[in-house]
This record gives structure tokens, sequence and C-alpha cells, in this order.
């Protein structure tokens, strides 16, 4: 088949301190300019290469018409710039796209939204920022209004809607659109578990309606459930493209292990105080690895190492794990008789306590862990404290052996343990 | 769970492959190559034309936004030539004198038809030059021709200009002008002094992405501006020696054609001619350099 996208080689440098640095001033760039003989000696035998990176390098994918593609990968690992280049908004510096079909990219739901104007008015707005017709904005108007459910609410300033009023209609305008290809950039990150919901219902419609779909998210089972095909992204290339699930496990090997490790390797800049200092904390998956990737049918083992620097204290862990949405899923002190009892009050030195979560406990997504050690004795007193020290993320690769089963929708609770269902036979006689 | 258990592995897989229902036929060739540009950039007048819709609601929303929660609303678009033609009739008119220098023409219409195209010019270009920094968040998010912003920062001046002109039509009624054929020449004035507008608009706007300092020098430049157009004057009180220095400025021929239409005096075509070409060449220079710097707009805004 032909494809309808075509991605050849395609890269993009920018200059270091082009993003951050958001702008010169005509100072600078007479500065600038009257340095620019001397510098360009001095370029010489330096290189220029290290003002710039390679935000994409020599990507190539093709995409055949009703494709739907998810599109993964770290943050930086040129996702977003990827879109952008797709989108046209920013002009790559080497390669070609080719695009067979009307493209409507939404990396944003409400763009060019007014608040001083109303639902009915930022409608034709929006629609036409995002490449509407006049009359096809008009013709589906009535469709939009019923499915933002603002309808009351219409000839209202948007400045006067809730947060939920304003993304719903936001979504409705974009939900609208008919391109023939499709960009969507983590639109549903935003709102709540319902609207999440409305917008995932859409998007699988557009996609049943054969229609091609680019679709970036972080939102792993949203990724699984609606796109065959995943497209990860690592450094700036494609690492890796085919079978969503199997594009899926690949990317939990290739965890960073940046947030899942931890380490004081200076005691005096340790938290803690005199008595207790931590010195690393780490999450560890079943087999003993250090990641912050995780398979949800795996246990997941936190732990923690600390200095005890004066005897004398009967200490405990802790820790306490928050979802990305900064909700307690659940905390926990090892403040059982059985291991306070037996301490060994007189020792000094190097600890390692650990806990562990059992398997098929989690729900999917990103979890922070803050951890602490207790001093239990006539009350709790806290001797080391950080918050937020350590994460990972969880992932079901929906196999039909996690707590979810068969079942491959979304599941309500912060976490989403495997519970024993029984169904008693029908009592006869009744 | 409050989530309905439909999802069963069979449903799964027919999700994962979905039915076409009608194939879609796919153009020989691609609908937008996407590619580094080469250094001299076309205009693309095409894709423009396409984005035309966009162009007017951005304009509306201008307008729509930009009287709202003012207590006088619209009436600013009167206060304001109308206040500084009374000062300036006092002042200019009375004190400075150039009120007999006005050929028979009665200072307070005078000064209103220089100001009515000077307003636009100005706001034009103060609002049109400020517009791509004040729409970051559109030129990251979404592809349309970027020209299409300072565009409709003129267009939206384009309202209160006809708001004054109304007033104007009134003032000259009031002071007994005859209106005469030479109107006819007005639409293609404002025709001009719009498109000198976005010439400058466009560059001033390019050039604010990447140095914020034209946010600052643009009042300074606009007051300057308006020393050196005759906005207050006659173009005849300047000394014949440096008239043509004068006549660079492509505001000078136009409003004077402007007073020329309105009043029913002699078109001085050549002053006129020579603006016109000094348009053409800012616009062409306008959106050549606008297409050159568009292409780091989103990276760098």
């Amino acid at each position: 088949m032909k494809p309808i996208i075509k991605v050849e080689n395609l890269a993009k440098q920018y200059r270091i301190g082009m993003r951050e640095a958001a702008y010169g001033t005509l100072r600078e760039a007479i500065v600038d300019l009257a340095w620019a003989p001397l510098r360009r000696l001095r370029n010489r035998n330096g290189n220029a290469a290290n003002h710039t990176i390679w935000a994409l390098k020599d990507v190539s994918f093709e995409v055949d018409p009703g494709e739907v593609v998810g599109i993964i990968g770290r943050n930086g690992a040129g996702k977003s710039t990827l879109l952008k280049v797709l989108s046209r908004i920013t002009e790559p510096t080497r390669g070609v796209v080719e695009l067979y079909g009307r493209v409507a990219s939404l990396l944003e739901v409400g763009t060019g939204f007014h608040s001083e104007l109303t639902g009915r008015e930022n409608i034709f707005l929006n629609g036409a920022i995002l490449g509407m017709k006049k009359a096809e904005t008009e013709r589906k108007f009535d469709e939009i209004v019923a499915f933002s459910e603002v309808e009351k609410f219409i000839d209202t300033p948007v400045k006067r809607y809730s947060t939920g009023m304003y993304l719903r209609l936001a979504f409705a305008v974009a939900a609208h659109l008919e391109p023939e290809i499709l960009i969507v950039d983590e639109v549903l990150a935003v709102g709540d578990a319902n609207f999440q919901r409305k917008c995932l219902d859409k998007m699988e419609n557009v996609a049943q309606q054969g229609r091609t779909v680019l679709f970036v998210s972080h939102n792993m089972p949203a990724i699984v459930r609606l796109c065959p095909r995943v497209i990860l992204m690592k450094d700036g290339s494609v690492a890796m493209d085919g079978n969503s699930r199997k594009v899926a496990a690949a990317y939990l090997d290739t965890g960073l292990e940046m947030t899942a490790r931890r380490e004081w390797p200076i005691v005096e800049e340790a938290p803690g105080d005199d008595t207790v200092r931590l010195r690393a904390v780490r999450v560890r998956g079943g087999d003993g690895r250090v990641t912050d990737a995780l398979d949800v049918r795996e246990r997941i083992s936190v732990e923690i190492e600390y200095d005890v620097l004066r005897p004398g204290k009967r200490l405990s862990g802790g820790l306490i794990v928050n979802n990305d949405e900064g909700v307690c899923a659940f905390s926990s002190a090892d403040f059982y008789p059985e291991s306070i009892d037996n301490q060994d009050t007189s020792f000094t030195g190097r600890r390692v306590t650990s806990c562990e979560i059992p398997s098929n406990l989690m729900t999917e997504g990103t979890f922070t862990v803050s951890v602490a050690v207790y001093a239990i004795f006539e009350g709790v007193h806290t001797h080391a404290q950080t918050v937020d020290i350590v994460g990972f993320t969880v992932f079901d690769p929906i196999e039909g052996d996690s707590a979810r089963g068969i079942y491959t929708g979304p599941v309500a609770g912060v976490v989403h343990p495997r519970l024993a269902w029984t169904t008693a036979p029908p009592v006869s006689g009744e | 769970m409050s989530e309905s258990l439909i999802d069963t592995e069979a449903d799964l897989n027919s999700r994962h492959s979905p039915a076409h229902p009608e194939p879609l036929a796919l153009p020989e060739e691609p609908l937008v190559r996407i590619q580094p540009s080469k250094s001299w950039v076309a205009l693309n007048l095409r894709d423009l034309w396409s984005y035309r819709e966009l162009l007017y609601f951005l304009a509306w929303r201008d307008v729509k936004v930009r009287y709202k929660q003012t207590a006088l609303g619209v009436a600013w678009a009167l206060l304001q030539p109308l206040l500084t033609m009374l000062i300036s009739t006092l002042i200019f008119g009375r004190l400075g004198g150039f009120g007999a220098r006005t050929g028979g023409i009665p200072y307070p219409i005078f000064v209103f038809a220089g100001l009515l195209p000077w307003t636009f010019f100005a706001n034009a270009i103060t609002t049109s030059g400020n517009s791509l920094v004040g729409s970051a968040n559109l030129i990251t998010k979404v592809y349309f021709p970027r020209m299409i912003i300072p565009g409709a920062a003129v267009a939206a001046g384009l309202v209160d200009f006809f708001i004054a002109f109304v007033l104007l039509i009134g003032l000259l009624l009031y002071y007994q002008m005859t209106l005469t054929w030479n109107l006819l020449l007005f639409p293609v004035l404002v025709f001009f002094t719009a498109l000198l507008a976005t010439g400058v608009g466009m560059w001033l706007s390019a050039l604010n992405v990447k140095y914020r300092d034209v946010r600052f020098a643009l009042p300074f430049i606009v007051q300057l501006w308006m020393f050196v157009s005759p906005v207050f004057y006659p173009s005849n009180l300047l000394p014949d020696k440096y008239r043509w220095a004068f006549a660079l400025n492509p505001l000078t021929g136009i409003i004077e054609a402007y007073r020329s239409s309105l009043f029913g005096r002699p078109t001085d075509w050549t002053a006129l001619g020579v603006s016109a070409l000094l348009t053409i060449c800012i616009l062409v220079y306008g959106s050549y350099s606008f297409r050159r710097m568009e292409k780091t707009f989103a990276d760098i805004v």
C-alpha cells in the first residue's frame, strides 16, 4: 500500500540555549557582530557542534492510510520535536516529509481560545485556527455544542467557565475536525477521568473511520488500547517500531534508571540529623535490578540505605507512595514488634532496610516515593525524611494474567490489586 | 469500578485492525512536502489564500475584544482623533500659525484629514509589530501562514478607521466643504495605507520575535514618524531644498493625497507615485524578511 505519511532522514538541530534563552537583544546582536570575525578564527580549531544539539537524528518511517500509530519515548527523546515538524510548526534541518492528505494537529486543546469571547464565538475562532472553513463549522455547530455539554452557557464568555467546561468545549471543536491525518499530543493528559474517557472514545471513533492517526502520549494503557503499532523514540532516533505490546515491553527495558536510584555520597549533605543519615534509596524490580519501569505483575522493592551515627535508638523505615496526581496510594512503616524488639540498639554504621510491594497491587501510572527513618519509643520521632525522592512507572502489558484480566479499558482507583473472586453455585430451593 | 467491563480479548483484536469503510484514494503528489526551505522563500500565496478566513476571524477577534470591559467602548475610536484635533487646533493652528498655511481649509478638518490615516497607520504598526510575540501560544501549537497574524492586526484597525471616517464626513458637512469626484481616490488611498502598514508591521513583528527591543523602540519610532509626516502641517510648509527628503517618507504623498481627495484639491501625482512605489518596495522587503525569519519563530518566540 502506498503510505500516506512518508518521513525520510528527518533531522532537526537546535542551537543550545535557543530554546532556553528565548530571544536575544539588539545589543547582543551588535556585540556579536563585532566579535564574529574573532570567533570564526577561534572556531576553526574549536567545534561548533558544541553549541548545537540534534533533537531528531535521521528519523525515517512510513504510515499507511488508516493506520493508528503511537509514539512513545522519554522526555527529550524527540517526540515533541517530531510532532512539531510534522505539524509544520517548525522546519526540519534536513530530510523530507511527504503528506498525502490533509493534516490537523492537536498539540493542545483550546489553542487560540480567547477568554473574553463567548463559547459560540470561540468555536468559530478555534475552528478557523484549526483549519476548518466557516461553513464547515456552521454545519457542525450543533454537534459540537452537544458534545461539549455546555449548551446553556454557549453565549457566556468562556472566562466564566469552569476548567471542565472549558476543556470539554475546546476538545469538542477539535474532535469535529475531519482531516485525513490527525496528529495528537498528550491532549488526554488533561481533565477528569470522565473527560479523558470521552476523548479516548472519540479518538477510537476517528481511528475506526479509517483515518490515519499519530498519537503521542505517556498514557501507556491508552497507547496500547488505541494503537496497534507503536514507534519508540530514543535520543532523537527511532529505537523501535512495531507491534504495540512488544514495543511497550521494550520501552520498559530502556528505563533510564534516573529516578529509581538516589544516592548521597557525602554524608554531610545527606538528609537526616546527627543520629541517622540517608545514604541511598533504590527501587528494584522482581529480579533485583534497579529500575524505574516495572511490570504490574512483578514485585517491587524500595530499598532504604542509611547510616546510624549514634547508637541507642530503635529505628524503623517508612515510605509514602503517591501517584502522579499527588494522591497518596498508600503508606507503610516498619513499626512491627518483630523488627523493633530484636533491634541491636548499640549498632552504628550502614544499614539497609527494604519494603516489598507485592505484585499485582499497583495500577498503571507513575508513582513517586517519599521515605523516612523513624525512631519509635514513647512516640514517633522522625530522624531523616525526604519527599518524592525516587519514582517509578508501572506498566501493564495486558496479557490477561494481571489484575485487570482480559479487560483493556481504564480502571478506577489509585491502586488496582488482584483480589480473589468467587461465585457461589446457585442455592437450590429458592 | 464505574467503567463498563465490555472489553474482551476478541473485542481488543477487532479494535486493532480497524475496518476501512472507504479505502482512501491517495493523491499522486503529496499535498504537503515538509523540508528545509531555501534561503529565498516563495511567498506561497495559495497557502495564504486558503487561510483567508482565519485572517477574518483573527481580525474579528481583535475588534470584538478591543473595547470589551471599557466604559466608553467604541467611542474611543472617535475620542482619540477628536481630542487630538482640538488640542492641535489650539496649539499648532492658533499658536503655531499653521492655520494660515492650509490653503483656505479650516485647520480642524485639515488636521483631522491627516490624523485619520495617521492614527490608523500608527495603531496598525504598533499592534501588528507586537502581534507575533503576543500570539506565541498559537505559533508554537498550530500551523498556518504566520503573515496572517500581523495582517489581521492591520485589518482590525480598519474598523476604527471607518468609524473615524464617518465623523470626518460629518465635520466636512459642518464646515460646508463640497465633496468632489476626487473622493473616488479615497478607497485606493486606504488600500495603500493598509499595504504600507502591513509591510512595516510584518517586518517589525518578525524582528520583534528575535529582538524584543522592538517593543521599546516602537512608540519612539511612531512618535518620530508623526513629526516627519505632514499630519499637523501642510507639506508645502517645508523649504523646497528638503522637500525631496520628506518625499522619501511614503506617508507624505499618501497623507497629502487624502487631503486632496477629501477637499477636492488637485492631487500631486508625482508625490503619490513615489509613495506608492516606496510602499510596494517596503511590502516586498517586509514580506521577504518575514518569510526568512518565519522559519525560526516557533523555536525562539
